[in-house]
């Protein structure tokens, strides 16, 4: 391989990339201008005006972020079976999500997870989950923010602040002018780039290495293939189960991420903008089916392109592996050491270590166009798709923390008179303050990004969803209940984790801090029925409220509490 | 209100009415459907794909052991099937109990295609339209109205 012929390689596919960056970026800042928000309630849930699919389709974008598209298959393929808890644990909540909160909280129909809580218990709680939905989504979104960076820098060659920089102004665009309505729209051309730019390398590399090119359907036999391969480098069995964690903490991990995606507030609010109830619910199998095509095809391209990388460094000397490893090796991607000497790959690893070879697992979806010898321009939408999936998912968490700054905050606690005018205006302001926060943590990334995100799962878990979930099935639930709940689930959650990652404390019972959210929520669960049983039932008014967010239509011969308003008047 | 309230920290029953039970029914039959669905959902999200993965991996079907199979594909599959059922199941809970929404999210044409088939059912056979239970509850709100 000659160095012109790589720099030649190189360049066609920063060409490539640049020519769908700009491309797509042009289809969502269009987007923007023709859906421009002209009232709050198309601002905060696109004045509840989206059809199904297309909900679905823009909870799909708004859920699979960068860490779904780029790291998730690449994780996977270094934990095996293992890797289940990802994959269960991020679509077995949408269950959840259907079941339990996305029918109810739609025909509450209020703008955001706050307000539920504000008027089901009391203002205090509506306070406590005001700071817990920012903290929540702050913590999501800095690592996405960096994701674009970090997709900008190796596709376009810029440097990760330009790349942060340039996300920032296009989310600033449709989100500020938007709001809702115009993230919804973007959201769902987001899920269409996205999932072609998954699937096009994700089959012609099924179709290079098996006979059936279905990714879900062939690589079973591979997966046998890649149990003995796997031997030869010294790692476990690629598909036994329990390697890297005891099923217990496998099973907990599991349940917190479930619980934990059942209860992100940008995740929920997205149900608030559909037509109806029956929408809402519907909605929620579109978003899992269209999850579903992304999340079952990531185990067979983690199978596929493990077993390729691990052929390809078997079967050659150090001196002569594939292009692809010497593209990436540039990008100190992969690491190759000859550690013993004698001019082979002997062993391969994902973490630091004395592996002779060490590869970061994002080139496992990175580099797959090139393992399956794509040509340049499916490398270039590959770098779209991951922008896409790393810009939707930041849109939906900066609404939540511009909707919490500007209704929660100003509207509903600040200045209660604010005029429409003035509302609007706040949630902007509140939008653009939170992509200028988000950016500059992207371009100064905490260093605990990685530790961060499961914070988020397990924090949600053990305050929203228990919170939200007794608010609807058990009247009784009152607010010193809810408060109590949220306060020691959130603490207990908070403190586990801190003490476990930062502090020394050995983990009890081998719970690991990503798992501890499961018992978070249960502690919640109990501290809220528990104090909500000595202390006085909520009023007749908050009873007449959970009557009515059960039904889709309360009729006046069901209830004799007064109708809310019709649709279009909820603008107010 | 309907069903329960909690008054000076009892629960009451409220006293039997039309509207009452009818929102009581509804809430009773969603939690029932509720129930079936989620046991489902713990025996593909955690018997099958974790609890007894071990010895399903013993089993091997068109190359993936089954134990891997359904921890990395078969769990999710059951989830998308149970919300569409439950989405489906609830649409017919939602008519047989008069809750459900007007069909706004329909397009027109189909709107107005199912006002001319409801006008022919109620016209020509309204002995099959209060058995087939769907269109009872359209009817009865557009004589209302």
């Amino acid at each position: 391989m000659s160095a012109a012929a790589t720099l030649f390689a190189i360049s066609d596919i920063r060409l490539w990339a640049i020519i769908f960056v700009v491309l797509t970026f042009s289809i969502y800042i269009a987007i923007a201008v023709i859906s421009r928000a002209r009232s709050t309630s198309q601002f905060y849930v696109a004045e509840q005006s989206i059809p199904a699919p297309a909900n679905g389709a823009a909870i799909a974008a708004d859920w699979m972020s960068a860490a779904s598209f780029i790291s998730m298959a690449g994780l996977i393929s270094f934990l095996g079976f293992d890797g289940a808890i990802y994959l269960l644990g991020w679509t077995g909540g949408y269950v959840l999500l259907a079941l339990l909160l996305a029918p109810y909280l739609r025909k509450y129909g209020k703008y955001t997870v706050p307000d539920f809580i504000g008027d089901r218990y009391s203002d205090l709680a509506r306070f406590v989950a005001v700071f817990a939905a920012i903290f929540v989504s702050f913590t999501y979104v800095a690592g996405q923010m960096r994701g674009v960076g970090i997709v900008f820098s190796r596709f376009v060659g810029v440097s990760i602040t330009v790349g942060v920089i340039i996300g920032m102004a296009v989310v600033f665009v449709y989100a500020v002018l938007g709001g809702m309505k115009g993230i919804t729209w973007t959201q769902v051309a987001q899920y269409t780039i996205l999932i072609i730019a998954y699937l096009i390398p994700a089959w012609a590399i099924t179709a290079k290495l098996t006979d059936i090119p279905v990714p879900q359907v062939s690589f079973g036999k591979i997966a046998q293939e890649l149990n003995e391969l796997q031997a030869q480098f010294g790692l476990s069995e690629y598909t036994a189960a329990f390697t890297s964690r005891p099923w217990q903490d496998v099973f907990l991990v599991t349940l917190a991420l479930m619980v934990g995606t059942a209860g992100l507030p940008h995740i929920i609010i997205r149900f608030y903008t559909t037509k109806s109830v029956r929408a809402a619910r519907w909605s929620a199998g579109y978003a899992l089916l269209f999850i579903a095509i992304l999340y079952t095809t990531a185990p067979a391209v983690a199978v596929y392109a493990k077993t390729n990388l691990l052929q390809d460094a078997q079967s050659s000397t150090i001196q002569q592996q594939p292009q692809w490893v010497d593209t990436w090796e540039e990008t100190g991607l992969i690491t190759i050491q000859d550690q013993n000497g004698n001019g082979r790959i002997d062993t391969v690893s994902n973490t630091e270590g004395d592996a002779e070879m060490l590869v970061d697992p994002d080139i496992m979806v990175l580099a797959n166009p090139e393992i399956a010898g794509l040509p340049a321009p499916v490398v270039g939408l590959v770098a779209a798709g991951g922008l896409a999936a790393a810009l939707s998912t930041a849109a939906g968490l900066l609404l939540v923390i511009g909707a919490a700054v500007g209704h929660d905050l100003f509207y509903k606690a600040i200045k209660k008179d604010a005029t429409e005018g003035q509302r609007l205006l706040a949630g902007r302001i509140g939008v653009g303050l939170a992509i200028l926060a988000a950016g500059y943590f992207g371009v100064n990334p905490p260093g605990f990004v990685g530790q961060v995100v499961a914070f988020a799962f397990g924090l949600a878990a053990a305050s929203f969803f228990p919170a939200i979930v007794l608010g609807i099935f058990w009247k009784r639930a009152n607010a010193p209940g809810a408060i109590a709940g949220l306060v020691t689930g959130l603490g207990f959650t908070a403190a586990y984790m801190i003490a476990t990652i930062y502090g020394d404390m050995e983990p009890w019972f081998g719970i690991s801090p990503e798992a501890i959210g499961a018992v978070g929520m249960a502690i919640n669960f109990i501290v809220t029925i528990a104090v909500s049983s000595f202390t006085r039932e909520p009023s007749p008014e908050i009873q007449a409220l959970v009557e009515e967010v059960r039904h889709p239509r309360i009729g006046e011969d069901i209830a004799p509490t007064p109708r809310p308003a019709p649709a279009p008047a909820r603008g107010r | 209100m309907a069903g329960t309230v909690f008054e000076g920290g009892r629960r009451r029953e409220l006293p039997p009415d039309g509207a009452g039970e009818r929102a009581q029914g509804y809430w009773r039959a969603n939690l029932r459907l509720q129930f079936g669905l989620l046991a489902i959902w713990a025996v593909f999200g955690y018997l099958l794909a974790i609890f007894l993965a071990e010895p399903l991996n013993e089993l091997t079907v068109y190359g993936f052991p089954l134990g891997y199979w359904f921890a990395q594909q078969g769990a999710i599959y059951a989830f998308v099937i149970l919300i569409f059922v439950y989405a489906v199941r609830m649409d017919r809970v939602d008519r047989e109990y008069d809750v459900h929404e007007e069909e706004e999210e329909l397009g027109a044409g189909r709107k107005a295609l199912q006002r001319r088939m409801q006008r022919r059912l109620t016209g020509e056979a309204p002995a099959a339209t209060a058995e087939a239970g769907e269109p009872t509850g359209e009817t009865t709100r557009e004589e209302r109205q």
